[in-house]
């Protein structure tokens, strides 16, 4: 049997289970609020083109706009100034095979959850290290927060200084991008912490990361789901040319 | 006397939203414009300087086509009084009895008008010209002064929008602008939702809100759709202030989103909500009403600083005005502002308009009835310009 047919098999027999990890693209969920001089990212919206009615009789369907950077989503590294110049850095140009990848899931939920300002340390990436084995290169690394299960204005967090939400701080980044990871995925809006325009260097997430041709995810949820090493995921952004993003469905698989 | 407002007997139909007769020739609807903008205004000859009325193509004196729309003086004396008892007419039919009288006017016609009720023949008058449920100018005599039961005239009502008593939604609680409307609305003894777009994020003024809020967001048709599902049947006035009224970036997607929170917003409301008042309409004393628009005077006459504004100002009022036939008999008011007093607007120097000024301005209109009025000192000025010559402010 090869492994793709003992695969499908485990599949069918339940042994290997499918999280989602994606949450519903609504009008309704938060996405990023810039200071308003600057353009902002479209929410989702959705204008129904016909619902059995004199539009079409027989059938629903809607046209819908979305920002790249909306609801659960990808980040391609063009999407950071840091890698505009790199190569296959693009939703359509990265190759797919990046697209399946294992992930390491980080749990300071118990530290972050009631924390807008916990930051991820190279120190807490080293005891993780210390308790699961190394980080082996090509993998995901998951922030588990558990801020996805908070609603609306608690999820956003926004204060009178801006947002305050969970981030790693630059030397954490780095550390992950010398890891080899393939990407780094979070819980909440941004894979930056809320505060994180007051960093050196600012952003550095996104500055880092991109600039390094590693990938983001965004607003995920149900890492809690997920065991610290040995699941695969399956994220692949939209093919849109020359994207710097998408809103995706993120699907793990896992252990059952 | 206006009864208080009590809950309507549902085994009933409603009274049915009809209008007066609302044919007019083309100069007659000058009395509208007039009645719009809360002026009296008749026609004038150039040549004998006479007033005419009722409206016509030629001077009934001399004889010449000189006539000009001017303002003139409001007094007048009562001369006779009737009361129509039963009337022909469907939209009159149920709304007898109602008092006409003859009023000879200082300005020297006389004119047959809608009396109030505190007036007998011999009463010193002040007339007024008022929108009727057809959008046609017809003349009001009212007491020379104000007096407190005034507004409570039944006939009266039929030309005005007060808001007590009724239930107003204003569209954006989020601004300043919005929550003093709804602060002005409720002490004039309305009941006020105001909505509330993206409640997860923060803004000035959410821990003290007045009146009840409730999750609008205009730029979202379903969200439209579903706050209209849950209040469009109570709702007698709508004030739409969500209009986009920030200097634009050049960029398209500033326009889009201009469009979207302007002109497609008031499409929603349109589309939503304006049915269910639009079949209340006619429906006793507190029949719904009202759909103010707050627009930027820029959409009448597009500013070079707002391009993005501009244009989106102009497709909502073009809508509105493509919409008024059809959503009669409510009042679709459109309330024109200069710069606003806000944050987007630091680098301009005053006159900017400021939330107190813009929610006394759409108070007095409701009040009054008109249609089209301009909110601060630049906004009046260009809406005057504009009536005096459209074409040279547009060049200008």
């Amino acid at each position: 049997m090869s492994s793709l047919a003992a695969f499908a098999a485990d599949l069918a027999t339940g042994k290997i289970k499918v999280v989602d990890l994606t949450h519903t693209l609504s009008p309704d969920f938060p996405t990023i609020v810039l200071p308003p001089e600057f353009g902002q990212c479209a929410p989702f919206r959705s204008e129904v083109i016909s619902r059995y009615d004199e539009n079409g009789p027989g059938w629903f369907w809607s046209n819908i706009t979305v920002g790249e950077h909306t609801g659960t989503h990808f980040d391609a590294p063009i999407h950071w100034v840091t890698g505009k110049d790199l190569p296959n850095n693009t939703t359509d140009t990265i190759p797919p095979a990046d697209f399946v990848a294992p992930a390491c899931v980080i749990d300071c939920s118990a530290d972050a959850a009631n924390n807008g300002d916990f930051i991820l340390t190279v120190a807490v990436l080293e005891a993780w290290e210390a308790k699961n084995g190394r980080i082996p290169k090509g993998n995901w690394i998951f922030f588990r927060t558990d801020w996805s299960k908070r609603k609306g204005a608690a999820y956003a967090n926004v204060l009178a200084d801006g947002a305050h939400t969970p981030g790693p701080d630059a030397a954490a980044v780095q550390w992950m991008i010398d890891r080899g990871c393939i990407g780094f995925g979070v819980e909440t809006i941004g894979t930056d912490a809320g505060q994180a325009h007051t960093f050196t260097p600012m952003y550095p997430a996104h500055t880092l990361m991109h600039g390094a041709g590693r990938y983001g995810l965004q607003c995920m949820c149900n890492l809690d789901q997920l065991p610290a090493t040995g699941a695969i995921i399956v994220a692949a952004p939209l093919k849109i040319e020359g994207g710097s993003g998408s809103p995706l469905r993120v699907l793990a698989l896992i252990p059952a | 006397m206006i009864p208080p407002r009590r809950p309507r007997n549902p085994t009933l139909l409603p009274q049915a939203a009809l209008a007066p007769p609302a044919l007019r020739s083309r100069q007659a609807t000058g009395l509208a414009v007039a009645a719009a903008q809360g002026r009296f205004m008749l026609q004038v000859c150039d040549d004998c300087g006479r007033t005419c009325y009722p409206p016509r193509e030629a001077c009934n004196v001399c004889l010449c086509a000189n006539l000009r729309w001017r303002d003139v003086p409001t007094g007048g004396v009562v001369s006779a009084q009737t009361t129509v008892r039963i009337s022909m007419d469907p939209y009159f039919r149920p709304r007898t009895p109602w008092r006409v009288g003859t009023v000879r006017l200082d300005c020297g016609p006389d004119a047959v008008v809608h009396l109030h009720a505190s007036l007998a023949p011999g009463d010193r008058t002040r007339l007024t010209l008022k929108l009727d449920k057809a959008g046609q100018g017809v003349i009001f005599a009212l007491p020379p002064s104000d007096t407190p039961d005034m507004p409570t005239d039944q006939a009266l009502r039929e030309t005005t929008c007060d808001p007590r008593g009724r239930r107003v939604l204003v569209t954006d609680g989020r601004t300043p602008f919005g929550q003093d409307l709804a602060r002005t609305l409720i002490a004039a003894g309305a009941e006020v939702f105001l909505g509330l777009a993206a409640p997860w994020h923060p803004f000035p003024g959410q821990d003290s809100l007045p009146g009840t809020p409730v999750t609008l967001d205009l730029t979202d048709s379903r969200s439209t759709e579903i706050c209209a599902a849950a209040i469009a049947g109570r709702v007698d006035i709508i004030v739409n202030n969500a209009g986009d009224f920030r200097p634009g970036h050049p960029g398209l997607d500033d326009a889009r989103l201009a469009m979207e929170t302007t002109y497609l917003a008031a499409a929603r409301l349109a589309k939503y909500f304006l049915p269910a008042l639009q079949a209340r309409g006619g429906d006793g004393p507190y029949a719904a009403c009202a759909w103010v628009n707050v627009l930027s005077i820029a959409g009448l006459v597009p500013d070079p600083a707002y391009p993005s504004a501009s244009a989106a100002h102009a497709a909502a009022l073009a809508q509105i005005q493509a919409l008024r036939p059809s959503l009669r008999p409510l009042k679709l008011i459109t309330a024109f502002v200069g710069p606003l007093d806000d944050q987007w607007h630091q680098a301009l120097p005053p006159p900017k308009v400021s939330p107190a000024q813009l929610a006394s301005a759409v108070l007095t209109a409701l009040r009054n009835g008109q249609e089209d009025i301009a909110v601060g000192d630049l906004a009046r000025h260009t809406l005057a310009l504009w009536h005096d010559n459209a074409a040279i402010t547009l060049r200008r």
